[in-house]
């Protein structure tokens, strides 16, 4: 790479010095918030995309080529996703696995669209990103309205005649899970005593905990992410309050056990089925381990993001992003999570989504069917 | 009944928090006459500094929390005040005399090595510490089974924040030190010629101002228990908003000031909704402003001739 690099530079610094410029290399993109708030599901993305890049090069490559991993930073903020999205599109890059917040991922998929770029988003989960009709996008990971009925589910049937509040943070992911969630209950015969929303990035939630606790809430599922989550859950303890938390996807990171405090034990969330306990993972959760990671949350789906291109390049024989495409959504194919099948929207079919619990330990385990 | 009295609580912590955070603004502009933008940033590194001299006590073996929480206190105290004192060097000292708008661009500058500073330092994520201070009372319980709450963490927010205010209170206006700050305040050339250095006690105030800083820091890691590299900018806006909602200049006015907003944004979110706090905060502040020009314990400023 870096006696290529050297070539490069000799060709003369009229020639604009892109990756695209070496013929043996192909480079593909994973954009997340690498840094930020969220930046701790950047991790887990990098994570995922580093180990896929070196084992399909260890496997010689994809349509012949080397890959070469372009790490991108949208610190989860749209504007920043949209300029990464044009600065992608305009390397000519044919794939990217990305992005992790919703409110990036959908203004950014329309820059891709432009561009010609392919776009599976491993964590993205807001209907809307693959409603609009787009025609590169796709995900491994499974939708809000999906999320939200599950949760559902589990609150009518554990929670029948008991107080529900629902809260959001505003965000396309936060509110839109919140309201297919409250959607779902609604259908489900449950009103919700109190619906209101907050600011990402607020800490003090004692006013609002404190109406939850005038309501005699005895369960208050929030649309939002682990840092808020786990400040409310902490503020309805310190005020002495037994009330459960349930929430969605973002909660699956230590981070919110580090939050809480063993105060954490007993807050629900839905979340695809551990992908590092399916029998498809197992060598590669080890090849993980063997480098000190482990593979939580969305580390493995971004994995998978790479696989499914790679796997549908090789059929398609191109990576011509709209051809690749049409061979993603027609195929079935073999992944760490096991095998996905797309429809045309780009949605896979599976519904992947079941309940877990927080322990006092600072770990999370699913519920089995009893919901115990 | 009871829910008043539990938001009533709320109300007063969060003010004194935000309180705690605008006596280091207004204490730095009532003396130097410039707002000094990096103060929020202060206040984050502050709180960095208790979190990681916490961890390494703890580290280190000791138990003792209040032990751990005194030392915690003097160093993040120490530190952040060589901080303060650096900024006012590199930054504010150089462009004294130049027009008055230099000083407070710099100032934004400096917010923004800082912010970003840590972030390269200590990395994007946010840093929580487990709870260090728990229990608490339950005050009154209601028929309804709603108990009003009052935990020993919001009990020391509100205590820290009077001592601080009556210590610093004292220390302009009863010391030596003091003395010169308001000589200062009055008049710069007039108090060197009296004998005043100048320098040295601007200095002091920046040094005073980002101890002050890191206490609040230190309460806001332990209340909240978490701290990361952008929360200096909206308690910093939160905190001057307080500082000149009470009348920027004046202790006490700080604190009242803080107090209000806490109060304005804890009840409208508790009868009205969450959603609009900030709203109906700021919208209070214009009306303030608007009857009260110098907000309300300020002194109408007197122009230097």
């Amino acid at each position: 790479m870096k006696s290529l690099k050297l070539i490069g530079l000799a060709f003369g610094a009229s020639v604009a010095l892109s990756t695209a410029a070496f013929a043996d290399d192909l480079t593909i993109a994973v954009a997340g918030p690498m840094t930020g708030t969220e930046s701790a599901f950047g991790r887990q993305m990098k994570n995922g995309a580093d180990l896929a890049v070196a084992d399909l090069n260890a496997a010689g490559g994809v349509a012949g080529k080397k890959l070469v991993l372009d790490a991108e930073d949208d610190a989860c903020d749209p504007k920043q996703a949209r300029s990464v999205a044009e600065k992608i599109a305009g390397a000519k890059i044919p794939f990217v696995a990305g992005h992790f917040c919703s409110s990036s991922s959908i203004p950014a998929s329309e820059a891709y669209a432009d561009g010609n770029v392919l776009q599976i988003t491993p964590a993205s989960t807001n209907p809307l990103f693959t409603e609009r009709k787009l025609w590169n996008v796709a995900r491994v990971c499974g939708r809000d309205d999906q999320q939200g009925l599950i949760a559902a589910q589990y609150i009518a049937k554990n929670f029948k005649g008991k107080n529900v509040a629902i809260l959001n943070d505003k965000t396309t992911y936060g509110k839109g899970l919140a309201d297919e969630t409250k959607k779902a209950l609604n259908k489900a015969g449950i009103t919700e005593k109190l619906n209101e929303s907050y600011n990402k990035g607020d800490k003090d939630f004692n006013a609002i905990v404190s109406r939850l606790k005038k309501e005699n809430i005895d369960l208050v599922y929030v649309g939002g992410y682990h840092q808020e989550a786990g400040l409310i859950l902490r503020q309805m303890r310190d005020q002495g309050m037994k009330t459960v938390l349930m929430s969605g996807d973002a909660l699956a990171d230590k981070e919110y056990a580090s939050i809480t405090g063993p105060a954490g034990e007993g807050t629900l969330f839905t979340f695809g089925p551990d992908p590092r306990n399916k029998p498809s993972a197992k060598k590669i959760v080890e090849a993980f381990k063997a480098k000190g990671i482990d593979p939580e949350g969305y580390t493995l789906y971004t994995y998978a993001a790479m696989q499914v291109w790679s796997q549908a390049v090789k059929k398609a024989g191109t990576t011509d992003a709209k051809k690749v495409m049409e061979t993603i959504k027609a195929g079935k194919w073999d992944t760490v999570l096991g095998p996905l099948e797309y429809d045309a929207k780009g949605d896979i079919k599976q519904i992947d989504y079941v309940v877990y619990k927080w322990d006092a330990k600072g770990g999370y385990a699913e519920l089995n069917a009893n919901g115990t | 009944m009871d829910y008043f009295a539990q938001q009533l609580i709320n109300g007063l912590v969060l003010g004194s928090i935000y309180g705690l955070i605008a006596i280091g603004y207004t204490m730095v502009y009532g003396i130097v006459g410039m707002i000094n933008f990096a103060h929020g940033d202060i206040f984050m590194i502050g709180g960095f500094i208790a979190l990681i001299t916490f961890l390494l006590l703890v580290s280190l073996g000791l138990t003792a929390i209040p032990l751990i929480l005194l030392l915690v206190l003097l160093v993040a105290m120490a530190v952040t005040a060589l901080y303060g004192w650096t900024v006012e060097r590199i930054a504010y000292r150089p462009l004294r005399h130049s027009f008055r708008l230099a000083p407070m661009l710099s100032a934004i500058g400096m917010s923004f090595v800082l912010t970003n500073y840590s972030q390269v330092a200590q990395g994007a994520r946010v840093k929580p510490v487990p709870p260090i201070i728990t229990g608490g009372y339950t005050l009154h319980e209601g028929a309804e089974g709603f108990a009003v709450q009052l935990s020993n963490m919001q009990i020391m927010v509100v205590l820290v924040t009077i001592v601080l205010l009556a210590m610093f209170t004292w220390l302009v206006s009863r010391t030596r030190l003091g003395r010169d700050m308001r000589a200062c305040e009055q008049d710069q050339t007039m108090a060197a010629l009296l004998g005043v250095d100048v320098d040295r006690t601007i200095s002091m105030t920046f040094v005073i101002g980002a101890a002050l800083a890191s206490v609040a820091g230190m309460m806001y890691l332990l209340y909240y228990g978490q701290v990361d590299f952008n929360m200096g900018f909206v308690a910093g806006i939160k905190a001057f908003t307080a500082a000149v909602l009470g009348g920027i200049g004046s202790l006490p006015g700080a604190v009242l000031g803080g107090l209000a907003i806490g109060l304005i944004e804890t009840f409208w979110s508790a009868y009205f909704s969450v959603e609009y706090k900030d709203v109906a905060a700021f919208s209070i502040l214009i009306i303030v402003l608007i009857f009260m020009p110098t907000g309300l314990l300020g002194r109408p400023e007197v122009e230097k001739v």
